[in-house]
């Protein structure tokens, strides 16, 4: 059988849903970021916080050290506020939203509705540059747990905001970071009092659907004493011909002996096989461990779009405080992807952990980029790296530029690195079992990834394994 | 069941087999032995169809052109090759790997798909007649497996799998005496009039446990003599010089 036969698998979110919205302004100013400010209702300070980083912005340019390039961005030519406006009037029960936007979830798999809601798993759905709607916002407001649209927390929860928003990223950080901090329109809040365990999963999904439009989702989790949080975000996008932006920024503080699991699967509209369109999905993560033994554990499923650029880090502050990064990164056809991770040890005894996946088919470039630094007073404090590299084909790249800073004697850093192709022989040897040519490649991919695809949130963990056989289907030829 | 006239291939334009013919029917059980480099696993790997091979010749499988078949409709329709060299596949649990391939086959040949627990119990029952260590069944696919256990594997894939044509290429190789009794048990087990074994082998011990109905000797890609059981004893004697 020739496998090059293969049928391209066409994007299974690529939809657009046609609705009414309410847009800024075309282009970066003033104007536009007051424009968002006043739409959501913001307090002075916000606003100020906000005119800060657009000033800051600009002075400052564009990292370009990166491996994938781009075209330059026209910052002028984007919407960088785009909401169903429907939404405008704030629906006060998930009856008064659009019956297109629950439509729109639905289809993706995400009822939103009482009885159909996923079980288990509160969802914020945010639908360009807003909120939807929440679930289970009732039986988590019973254990003192906030999860609400970011908007939504700097009206009602000012002083958790200004406390921690910019805390870890923070507006001067660099030049996506700050673009983020000046125009970001909506993302999820996440606040877990003392000695709580949440008692089901935070997921919020993101949709992006308007053409033309910036995606600048700003999420902030805090994990007080003692509490316990798993999240989960996902993503998808139409399929255009343009190349859409998806600049987030992420913070996360886990104070002492608090733990946050953080999980992405991230499935934005890859392109096309000859790599017209996708997003650039440039995104800024960092958590805090800031409390002694706290836990900061990031796993992510990087499977779309056109350019992913991005480094979940963990600040290890706190005394005996453990980061982990969990990665498998999937590039096919033209998709190109650079990423990896920064754990910075400040604490005595902290402990990291990296464990990178890159998978590269088509003509695809894979890029793992990773900083382990060890301060000089984090005394007996280990990381341990790991990045396994597969090819499928001969057009791909694979590349892996790990920085390590050690300047603390008592501490040790591992880093182990591997690169492979994926087996003929394997392959012959499934197919002599009667799999065919796909299910083989599923196979041994999701073998490659298994101690990545574990770590996910059993909810989740199946579809992302079949995400993952979708989005090499049809590249072993 | 398998009618082999003038097969012929060749890997990068050297001739490996020279116009072999062979007929093996259902019930029969054929062994094929021959100095090293005289084609036998070449053999074995184009009746399974792997690739990177020049083929010619008149090839059939149950009256079908065995040519146009697809791998793994190969492995559906009941052909199955024991590895010599059984891969290792990390991450891909063993127990999984054996669920997959067994629904698979059963989902092809129109038969219903099993359930977990009674795979599970189907496995097991397999693995202790092949002395298999339940334990061996959760551990990735062949990771670390030692030759014998990789070997043993084999065999509880083909009881899995039931298949009409099994082609053991270099079982015994590897074994202690005591897996190759287990092994032959397990092929003598399976043995019906229903399906045909081809077992390739460059020792006669082997066929101390499994009797065969012929044995062929190949050399420089064509099968020079054919006899019966005793022509093993007697190559074991005088060696392959004779058939050079």
């Amino acid at each position: 059988m020739k496998s090059g036969e293969l049928k391209y698998q066409d994007y299974k979110y690529g939809f657009t849903t046609d609705i009414e919205n309410i847009k800024a302004p075309k282009g970066l100013s003033e104007e536009t970021i007051k424009f968002i400010s006043k739409i959501k209702n913001e307090p002075k300070w916000m606003l100020d916080w906000r005119l800060k980083a657009f000033n800051r912005l600009k002075v400052i340019k564009e990292p370009n050290w990166q491996k994938p390039k781009y075209p330059k961005i026209d910052y002028q030519d984007l919407y960088y506020y785009s909401a169903p406006k429907s939404m405008k009037d704030k629906p006060k029960s998930l009856d008064e939203v659009d019956p297109k936007l629950i439509e729109t979830y639905n289809k993706l798999g995400i009822p939103l509705n009482e009885q159909k809601k996923l079980s288990g798993v509160a969802v914020d759905a945010v639908f360009d540059s807003v909120s939807v709607a929440t679930t289970f916002k009732g039986e988590l407001d019973k254990k003192g747990i906030i999860f609400c649209p970011i908007s939504e927390a700097i009206q009602k929860h000012p002083d958790l905001v200004r406390k921690y928003l910019g805390s870890v990223i923070p507006i001067t950080d660099h030049y996506f970071a700050t673009l983020n901090s000046a125009v970001f329109t909506d993302g999820s809040f996440v606040y877990i009092p003392p000695n709580t365990r949440c008692p089901m999963e935070l997921s919020t999904y993101f949709r992006i659907n308007a053409s033309e439009t910036g995606q600048f989702e700003r999420t902030l989790i805090i994990a007080d004493k003692g509490s316990y949080v798993s999240y989960l975000e996902g993503c998808t996008a139409p399929m255009r011909d343009e190349n859409q932006l998806h600049a987030a920024n992420v913070e996360l503080v886990a104070l002492d002996d608090a733990e946050i699991k953080y999980s992405t699967v991230q499935n934005w509209y890859p392109g096309d096989k000859d790599g017209v369109g996708g997003i650039y999905n440039f995104v800024t993560k960092r958590g805090a461990c800031r409390g002694k033994n706290s836990k900061i554990s990031w796993t992510q499923v990087e499977t779309g779009s056109a350019i992913t650029w991005k480094y979940p880090s963990c600040i290890l502050q706190g005394d005996n405080s453990v980061g982990e990064f969990y990665s498998i990164a999937i590039t096919n056809n033209y998709q190109k992807a650079d990423t990896g991770t920064k754990m910075i040890h400040l604490g005595k005894n902290t402990k990291s952990k990296i464990i990178s996946k890159g998978i590269s088919a088509g003509k695809a470039d894979n890029t793992y980029r990773g900083l382990v630094d060890i301060n000089s007073k984090a005394f007996n404090s280990r990381n341990y790296t790991q990045c396994d590299s597969l090819l499928m084909g001969n057009k791909c790249g694979a590349h892996t530029v790990p920085y390590i800073k050690n300047k603390n004697s008592s501490s040790t850093v591992e880093h182990e690195a591997t690169t492979s192709k994926i087996n003929e022989d394997q392959l012959f040897y499934c197919n002599q079992r009667g799999l065919n040519q796909e299910e083989a490649v599923s196979l041994i991919v999701n073998g490659f990834c298994k101690e990545v695809l574990q770590q996910l949130p059993m909810e989740f963990a199946v579809e992302a394994q079949k995400l993952v056989s979708i989005s090499l289907e049809g590249s072993v030829g | 069941m398998l009618q082999l006239q003038n097969l012929r291939a060749s890997v990068n334009d050297k001739s490996i087999l020279n116009g072999l013919n062979l007929n093996i029917k259902a019930g029969e059980v054929h062994a094929i032995m021959g100095p090293n480099g005289s084609g036998k696993s070449t053999l074995a790997n184009i009746l399974s169809g792997k690739n990177g091979y020049e083929v010619t010749g008149n090839l059939k499988y149950e009256g079908k052109n065995l040519q146009d078949i697809p791998i793994e409709e190969r492995a559906q329709k009941g052909i199955f090759l024991a590895f010599q060299y059984p891969l290792e596949i990390p991450g891909v649990n063993t127990t999984n790997f054996l669920k997959t391939s067994l629904n698979t086959i059963r989902k092809a040949k129109g038969q219903k798909e099993l359930d977990t627990l009674s795979l599970l119990k189907l496995i097991k029952d397999k693995a202790s007649e092949l002395n298999i260590d339940e334990k061996f069944l959760s551990r990735q696919l062949n990771v670390g497996f030692s030759g014998g256990e990789k070997k043993k594997n084999e065999i509880l894939q083909m009881k899995l799998l039931e298949p009409k044509l099994a082609i053991l290429d270099e079982t015994d190789s590897g074994l202690d005496i005591d897996a190759l009794r287990i092994v032959a048990d397990g092929v003598n087990s399976h043995k019906n009039e229903n399906n045909a074994f081809l077992i390739i082998t460059h020792y006669q011990r082997l066929l101390d446990y499994i009797k065969p109905d012929f044995i062929h000797v190949l050399s420089n890609g064509k099968i020079v003599k054919t006899g019966c059981a005793d022509l093993g004893q007697e190559l074991e004697k005088t060696g392959y010089e004779n058939f050079k």
